[in-house]
């Protein structure tokens, strides 16, 4: 008996409610805020409003502790309906609220977490640079220690939820000297928003999660107190890794749910289109389509929610979180595909929410640790010779 | 101020389908869900207490399954919620429904207000609230779409009554049954945090003796009404027409079209 697929009523209730928000608040305005380019504060606070900010999180720092699981349903309810605002979600969550939480102490997690968590305001996480993308130990932002204060150079890219009008601190990783076995030593240092030294710039013309913030960081003698430190000096890589280990499970989550969400409006239009005197779903070459989608679909979530129980249960799972980031992601690529192959013409066009999860799909090949990053980390946890690079 | 709302679960689903040979509704493959018109009682309910204090007790009546709609009761904030169900009320028609809930108000006891959805989406009888005023003795308020005033000292009430051609103000002393109807507020989503507790809560069950039923009320035995056939009526003959054009030309066309077959006047 100890193979159980049930979800829990809580879980259950959560998922509920989830898709009710989605349906009902996110749906109606998801194609403007996209073809706009605007992320919505609104959005945001209601997604905190309901307690979507902080899953991990113990309710003494305004979180609801309810578990890895519950979080990934709630990414994937949104992601079913939109792939910008599960972005906010899933960012905000677990680059954004999970480093402050997992390596801060009692103090920043005091000072930062609350609002966080509250959805009225945002940290993110400063990882990438213009030059070290899949090379993210190739950092070259530094930090030098002056007397109390670190002293930052350097600047970051394609950073999620970095310049809202609420983001209000940034984790940013930095070389902070030589390990004895002469690579960088990287540490994370909490930079809040508005430092002198540290400017912002939004940045405009994505393809994909349009109505998500994502930022260019520049930081020219930025000075922070040398208590903005997070965890110990030294263990940012480590920090890093384990960060995108369960960053990926949210990857994953929008994955699924998008695909479930591009599953499902194919599934109606092939009811409700008709050619040749009846519905174009009961051609056998569609509904052959429409049965790969469900199967694929179906074991995406069932990869999925191992590696969260695996997560939720304190067990190794960088194996099944890096294969299930990536299934999901390649998964949904195929699912939406054929989504908008099934709707013909009207597909390409806008006004069909089709349309944006074929061009928000996109993003999950590459965020968070390409596929082919993924197939790395799968590789040297399968006992592969060398290191698979 | 003490409010109790009844709520009742339904299907799923406005496309009710009955099995032709027992007359019941066929459950297999629908969904229950609270009904609609109840989220807005519990929702007024929740926004008094929120401006004058006090405590909402959420009453359901029906089968064990039925406690979910309770859980979501708790789960958006309710202070205390109430499973009435037992074998003895199987059967039960709108009056002998109406007399087990006000039964399970006074066992509660000194409520300030009572509030109905207008009708369940199932049955749509719109029967319930009314009867259990009745049985209360107090004062009933249908179809309100908003509550102007509540004055606690002087037990009163000022509503307005969304009619057909208009809004009537009503004002009644209190305690006071309502029924309200869509208009009335915007019912809001259960948080994480109303989940997670609502999710853990046991929930106590009444059975008829707990409420202090008389038997001979209850149930088939208390219930006038015998449901002797539910059927969906035939579609209607006749054929859709589509009219193309700019919306000044159609719009005249479309009245012409309702006024010629006298669906309007």
């Amino acid at each position: 008996m100890a193979l159980d697929f049930d979800l829990t009523e809580e879980q259950q209730m959560l998922r509920k409610m989830v898709r009710n928000f989605a349906e009902k608040e996110i749906a109606p305005v998801a194609q403007e805020l996209d073809e706009k380019e605007e992320f919505s504060y609104g959005l945001t606070k209601r997604m905190g409003d309901l307690g979507l900010f902080g899953p991990f999180v113990p309710e003494e720092y305004g979180g609801s502790n309810v578990g890895y699981i519950s979080y990934i349903i709630a990414v994937e309810e949104i992601a079913r309906i939109d792939g910008s605002q599960a972005a906010t979600l899933a960012a905000g969550n677990s680059l954004g609220i999970s480093p402050i939480y997992y390596y801060g102490n009692e103090e920043q997690k005091k000072k930062w977490l609350p609002d966080l968590c509250a959805g009225i305001a945002l940290s993110s996480f400063g990882l990438t640079e213009p030059n070290a993308g899949s090379d993210a130990g190739a950092s070259r932002t530094n930090a030098v220690l002056d007397g109390d204060h670190w002293v930052i150079n350097g600047s970051k890219i394609f950073i999620t939820n970095s310049t809202t009008d609420i983001s209000r601190v940034c984790v940013v990783q930095a070389v902070t000297g030589k390990r004895e076995d002469g690579r960088n030593e990287l540490s994370c240092i909490l930079v809040p928003n508005g430092t002198p030294g540290f400017t912002t710039k939004t940045m405009h013309g994505k393809m994909v999660w349009r109505a998500s913030n994502t930022g260019e960081l520049y930081f020219q003698d930025c000075r922070v107190p040398k208590e903005n430190l997070l965890g110990r000096r030294g263990d940012g890589f480590h920090q890093m890794l384990a960060t995108l280990d369960g960053g990926r499970l949210s990857i994953a989550a929008m994955g699924l749910g998008g695909a479930q969400g591009a599953f499902e409006l194919a599934l109606k239009y092939s009811n409700e289109r008709e050619q040749f005197g009846r519905p174009i779903g009961s051609f056998q070459v569609n509904a052959f389509k429409l049965a790969d989608m469900a199967t694929e679909i179906e074991l995406a979530r069932l990869l999925l929610y191992k590696a969260c129980w695996l997560c939720e249960n304190n067990r190794p799972f960088s194996k099944e979180s890096a294969m299930a980031k990536m299934f999901c992601s390649e998964m949904y690529h195929r699912v939406a595909n054929q989504a908008v192959q099934l709707h013909g013409g009207y597909g390409l066009m806008k006004e069909y929410a089709v349309e944006r999860h074929y061009r928000n799909q996109k993003l999950l090949d590459i965020g968070e640790g390409t596929s082919e990053v993924q197939r790395i980390v799968i590789a040297r946890h399968i006992g592969v010779p060398g290191r698979a690079l | 101020m003490k409010i109790a709302v009844c709520i009742k679960q339904v299907p799923d689903t406005t496309d009710v389908k009955i099995d032709p040979k027992t007359n019941t509704l066929i459950r297999e493959g629908v969904t229950s869900i609270c009904n609609p018109f109840d989220e807005y009682a519990i929702e007024e309910a929740l926004l008094l207490r929120e401006k004058h204090g006090g405590e909402v007790h959420v009453i359901t009546m029906g089968p064990p399954q039925a406690i979910e709609v309770l859980k979501n009761a708790l789960a958006v904030g309710a202070d205390r919620v109430y499973l009435v169900s037992d074998k003895a009320f199987a059967g039960s028609d709108t009056l002998a429904t109406a007399y087990a809930l006000s039964k399970t108000i006074q066992k509660i006891g000194e409520v300030d207000l009572v509030i109905c959805g207008k009708q369940a989406i199932d049955g749509d009888t719109a029967q319930v609230g009314p009867g259990v005023a009745t049985r209360l003795g107090i004062p009933q308020l249908t179809y309100v779409s908003k509550i102007r005033e509540i004055n606690l000292e002087k037990k009163k009430i000022i509503v307005e009554r969304l009619l057909e051609h208009g809004r009537e103000v009503v004002e009644s002393s209190l305690p006071a049954l309502l029924t309200v109807v869509k208009d009335i507020n915007e019912p809001r989503l259960p948080s994480l945090l109303g989940i997670k507790k609502a999710a853990k809560a046991q929930i106590p069950t009444l059975t008829a003796k707990d409420i202090g039923a008389d038997e001979n009320r209850i149930g088939l035995k208390g219930s006038p009404t015998w449901v002797v056939k539910v059927f969906s009526p035939e579609a209607r003959g006749g054929s859709g027409e589509m009219l193309k054009g700019e919306l000044t030309e159609i719009v005249p066309l479309l009245v012409n079209k309702l006024m010629d077959t006298k669906f309007i006047k």
